[in-house]
């Protein structure tokens, strides 16, 4: 039987954006113009965006109850639409400096937000496991997009090798999953008889997720891969990716029965390894890119710690911090990427040097950024990182919520540097001011208007986020 | 009821005007000082248009609706729990008041002050502050609860704090900011605990809710400290501070290192004000707080007596104006103390009149004099500049309570309510008076000293002028003001029509019903009783005037032998009873000592610091080994994955393992 429409509609971002890809490789062979495909691939993900209000018109399951939409999967296909968005509009630019083709670029991007999609509105792990692949294989090949430089073969080899084997983890998850429970959706994971089995699959599962969302000690692979991949796309990895997995693991920890329980010791500890392995990592870095690489390791630790506080303001707090840290990610590396110019050889410390005096709305940007990771004041990063204080102490996980402190403090450390070389260091030599074009300073306003708007009034999404049924039938 | 439903208009256009000005810094020179006007000005112009359509919509209102705050939610500003401050303001007829004098007195303080900074440097920075004042003032005014009124609270300190220092390279100047900013916060501090307390016992914030609430409540007992009386005290402490009362005052005489169109505009007309509002605003707690109320008229006179004696023997025009700002401040506090409200608020609008023109005048005063303060380098000025010597003889009518000027309506009306008060009232009455007296000698004095008798500074040196028209307008309107401005509230038996009371009756009337009704019993003795006590104020007033007259005109010298057979009172009266030195001798001096040789030497620099750096040392060494486990090697990488989940299973498993191994299959 042929589903209804409906279903079809509760999916729609998800078809916009596979259909949207295919759509650009089948026009490669007959465009040349680089600004055609820039604005198809612009008009694609605005309206996969704006499809996601379709999707939340008509909440509910689809194709037996496989994937579905309720308000979380609404509000991360939205993230992942809007991401990918700010991304396709910030790289036109960065495509026709460094002569990339962009019809595939776009094409892949296109994908992998599909994947994401699927992975955070996913009710059945074999489902969920498809939008990862998804995700992941379009992620390794664009990693390795700018294919003369070697940085960036080795950033897709090993994203692609080590990618691999946590996938096997997850695989073999699901595996035991359906062994000890005989189902495979979600919401009825039930063990059917009492054994260490579920709890090994669940383990292996987290400990492919955790692979994923850059959690120590599988994060290795971060600062070498983000810093390989062409900029714009470590800007799709930081944000798109980690919030769409943190999404299947709350829905995971949320509605799965059988996850009910004891894993606050699991995330307490994969909290803290995360947090110090980011921060003490970021400390000594001198390469902008490896800084923000080792910071959205830190910053996986932070939303451990809401998961850790298993609470509901705890669920609200991750969402609220996804889009947070996605808007200052997504702005933070827009910056780097324009200013790197022609091949990325100026992201050292020492060219953002006497930037204020060059570029003082790019450095006022960038510092705003950089203090929203930090988590100051009139910054969405603020309450994000506000709420999951909230979270841990609602829980009583006190000495996790000292272990948080003391991580923005070493956190501040090298945002500030940053901003001091900006604005307090001279540049070593003579440097051109390097003006952004117009549409990267859209995705910069547009990120520095979240930030900021959402540092004043968060009230929105906390109260979206508090919905009893945000994971819902 | 186009801006009665959109009432944030009001506010936000001296905050775009503030905005525009603020951002054109960056412009440099392309932004001309005649832009700068334009913003500056349209924007308050409107805002006062803006106010009096507001107030035209709320009158057209039916009566039922006018009896009740109009209460506009825009949103929820801040949600914790059962908290909710939101970002609401309301119209009802005592912020009427506040809005029409804010945004008038206000826009005209702006036109004067377009000629008197016209020649200085950061033109546009004054301007951006003096907008931002103004859209602070009107949120303190607007707001319909006690955290929104906070936000403007502190927000016209911050502008008062930045236009006091405005010359921020004097250091007098800056020193003065900054000492107006500290002893603001001990103030504000107070009035925090305030809210909070309130909060503790209402669970809002919310005025309508706060005060409906407290109509339910039992007063406190005189001389009981309830929860109101502590409430209302906490937040007469934030209005002493605010409103420059004893023993908070010591800012205001040294906030005159500003510009004088913000002595004229802050530190007279309005922001000083806001204490005077929050008590009236906040009326029905102090009536419910008997307590509180003796303290708020005993603080109130013992000000007015206070800073009037300082006031006598200054010889810094802006400092003498100043000293009777705080003097008349206690006024105020002292008609709100005996429950006169509206007497109160009724005071707060002439003095806003008068002493905003009494200001300006000096202001155009020492415009003419090339920059000299000091009265007694003045002298025989008054043919000289006649528009200025006309209109600020006007100002000191008024404030001096000469009959038919605005002071004389208002004055009289608080000694009135004052002579009637129960506790203290006659004791009160003849503070007060005796104020009044030296009110009118010292505005005299000055009057005497600046503009009559001979010049006493070199006629050659100093060019003086009259100042142009941009100042001399807003002098000639405000004169208006200070002559008219009392009649609205001319009580019936002056052939008046007590219409000021009666205006503000739907938000004090409640209150001032019992005392109307047993008013109604003797009207008659009340009535000889009234124009005895006017009697007595216009004696009292022409006695100060004569005494100056007298001192300074007939016979010169024997001011000066009278300072000398009594000096020991006179220096102390010219070094404001030493109460800036017995701050710092006992307060200041002390936390110094403290902060340098404990806090700072002991705990901060070799404990804090130490600790910091060594943890700091510490951290950076982890960095590092931590940077060495990054190899780049994959397969090591690969090897790091299979130890962390091994680790993760050992967490997951060992208790499991440990207390049932016999269980494991």
């Amino acid at each position: 039987m042929f589903p209804p429409r409906e279903e079809f509609l509760r999916v729609l971002p998800i078809l916009i954006f596979c259909g949207g890809g295919t759509l650009l490789m089948l026009l490669q062979p007959f465009l040349r113009s680089r600004t055609a495909f820039s604005l198809l691939a612009l008009a694609g993900s605005l309206t996969a965006v704006v499809s996601v209000g379709c999707s939340a018109a008509h909440p509910g399951a689809a194709f037996y109850g496989l994937i579905g939409s309720d308000p979380a999967s609404v509000f991360f296909e939205f993230l992942v639409g809007a991401v990918a968005f700010l991304v396709i509009l910030g790289s036109a630019s960065y495509l026709e400096r460094e002569s990339l083709a962009p019809a595939e670029f776009y094409a892949l991007i296109f994908f992998a937000a599909a994947g994401m999609c699927v992975l955070a509105s996913a009710r059945e792990m074999l489902t969920a496991f498809i939008g990862l692949e998804m995700s992941s294989i379009s992620s390794y090949i664009l990693a390795g997009y700018r294919r003369e430089s070697p940085k960036a073969a080795e950033s897709a080899l090993k994203y692609f090798l080590l990618g691999s084997f946590a996938t096997a983890f997850f695989l073999y998850g699901i595996a035991l999953l359906y062994g000890s429970t005989g189902t495979t959706v979600i919401a009825q994971m039930t063990p059917l008889a009492p054994g260490l089995l579920p709890k090994l699959g669940l383990a292996l599962l987290l400990i492919g997720l955790s692979f994923k969302v850059a959690a120590a000690p599988f994060q290795l692979w971060t600062p070498d891969v983000y810093e390989g991949a062409p900029t714009p796309v470590t800007a799709l990895f930081s944000a798109g990716p980690k919030a769409a997995t943190f999404a299947l693991l709350l829905r995971i920890f949320v509605e799965m029965p059988l996850a009910a329980g004891e894993w606050t010791r699991i995330f307490w500890i994969l909290a803290v390894i995360t947090m110090f392995a980011g921060n003490l990592g970021a400390l000594l870095q001198t390469n902008v890119k490896r800084i923000l690489a080792y910071s959205s390791i830190a910053h996986a630790g932070y939303i451990l710690v809401a998961f850790a506080a298993s609470n509901e303001i705890g669920v609200a707090a991750v969402l609220f911090y996804l889009l947070a840290y996605a808007a200052a990610k997504l702005g933070a590396f827009s910056v780097v990427a324009h200013l790197g110019g022609a091949g990325e050889k100026r992201i050292e410390l020492d060219d953002f040097a006497g930037l204020a005096q060059r570029q003082p709305i790019a450095a006022a940007a960038f510092s705003l950024f950089l203090l929203s990771l930090l988590g100051i004041p009139v910054t969405a990063g603020f309450f994000g990182k506000f709420y999951i204080f909230k979270a841990a102490l609602a829980s009583h996980l006190i000495g996790l919520a000292v272990l948080l402190g003391v991580n923005s403090v070493i956190a501040a450390y090298y945002y500030l540097r940053l901003i001091i070389v900006m604005y307090m260091r001279e540049p070593k030599e003579e440097t051109a001011a390097l003006p952004f074009p117009g549409a990267v300073t859209t995705v910069l306003a547009l990120c520095a208007l979240a930030t900021v708007y959402f540092g004043l009034f968060p009230n929105h999404i906390i109260a979206f986020a508090s919905n009893p049924r945000l994971f819902g039938h | 009821m186009l801006i009665l439903n959109h009432l944030w208009i009001i506010p936000l256009l001296p905050l775009l005007g503030a905005a525009i000005n603020g951002l054109s810094g960056l412009f440099g020179a392309k932004w001309p000082n005649k832009a700068v006007t334009a913003v500056a000005i349209g924007s308050t112009g409107l805002s006062f248009l803006a106010a009096l359509e507001c107030v035209r919509e709320f009158l057209n209102l039916p009566a039922a609706q006018q009896a009740l705050p109009w209460v506009k939610q825009y949103f929820t500003w801040i949600a914790a729990g059962t908290f909710r401050a939101g970002f609401d303001l309301q119209i009802d007829h005592l912020t009427i008041v506040m809005l029409l004098v804010v945004t008038g007195v206000g826009w005209l303080i702006h036109i004067y002050a377009t000629g008197y900074m016209s020649h200085e440097g950061g033109y546009y920075r004054f301007f951006s502050y003096l907008n931002l004042f103004m859209f602070f003032m009107l949120i303190l005014v607007m707001a319909a609860n006690y955290v929104l009124l906070f936000v403007g609270w502190e927000g016209v300190g911050l502008a008062s704090y930045l236009l006091i220092g405005f010359y921020f390279l004097k250091k007098s100047a800056s020193d003065a900011g900054k000492k107006a900013f500290i002893v603001n916060r001990i103030g504000d501090f107070g009035f925090m605990l305030g809210m909070f307390l309130l909060f503790r016992t209402f669970g809002s914030l919310d005025f309508v809710t706060v005060f409906d609430k407290t109509r339910e409540l039992p007063a406190d007992a005189l001389g009981q400290f309830g929860i109101l009386t502590i409430s209302c005290l906490l937040l007469f402490m934030g209005a002493t501070g605010k409103s420059a009362q004893l023993p908070l005052y010591v800012w205001l005489p040294d906030a005159m290192e500003g510009p004088t169109p913000v002595s004229a505009l802050i530190h007279a007309a309005t922001m000083v004000t806001a204490g005077v509002y929050v008590v009236a605003r906040s009326h029905i707690l102090f009536t419910h707080a008997p307590t509180a109320m003796l303290v708020v008229a005993s603080v109130g006179a013992a000000t007015a007596f206070f800073a009037a004696t300082i006031g006598l023997v200054q010889t810094d025009i802006k400092k003498i104006l100043a000293y009777s700002t705080v003097s008349q401040l206690g006024y105020m506090f002292l008609a709100c103390g005996v429950g006169a409200f509206s007497a109160g608020i009724f005071h707060l609008m002439t003095h806003a009149f008068f002493k905003a023109l009494l200001f300006l005048a000096a202001g155009s005063v020492i415009h003419a004099m090339g920059g000299e303060q000091e009265v007694t380098r003045m002298g025989g000025l008054s043919g000289k500049i006649r528009w200025t010597y006309f209109t600020m003889l006007m100002g000191t009518l008024a404030i001096a309570g000469a009959p038919g000027f605005a002071g004389f309506f208002s004055k009289d009306a608080i000694l009135f309510s004052a002579f009637q008060h129960a506790p203290g009232g006659r004791i009160l009455y003849a503070v007060g008076l005796a104020s009044a007296l030296m009110t009118a000698f010292y505005m005299f004095r000055l009057i005497f000293l600046t503009f009559h008798g001979k010049p006493r500074f070199d006629e050659h040196h100093v060019h003086v002028h009259e100042s142009p028209k941009s100042m001399l307008g807003p002098l000639v309107v405000l004169a208006l003001l200070s002559i008219i401005g009392g009649w609205m509230a001319a009580p019936s038996f002056w052939g008046g029509t007590d219409h000021f009371t009666a205006f503000l009756a739907p938000v004090f009337g409640a209150e001032a019903a019992p005392e109307a009704a047993t008013a109604a019993v003797s009207e008659a003795a009340e009535h000889s009783l009234e124009l005895t006590l006017a009697g007595v104020a216009v004696a009292t007033a022409f006695l100060g005037f004569f005494l100056a007259f007298w001192l300074y005109l007939r016979r010169p010298g024997v001011a000066d032998q009278i300072a000398k057979s009594a000096k020991g009172a006179y220096t102390t009266l010219l070094n404001k009873y030493y109460v800036d030195e017995l701050y710092a001798a006992v307060i200041i001096r002390p936390l110094v000592w403290i902060s340098d040789n404990v806090l700072w030497r002991a705990v901060d620099a070799s404990g804090i610091d130490g600790a910091v750096n060594g943890a700091a040392a510490g951290t950076t060494a982890l960095g590092d080994r931590l940077r060495r486990a990054h190899s780049g090697n994959t397969r090591s990488y690969a090897v790091w994955v299979v130890i962390g989940a091994l680790l993760i299973l050992a967490v997951i498993f060992w208790p499991m393992l440990k207390p049932a191994a016999g269980m494991v299959p």
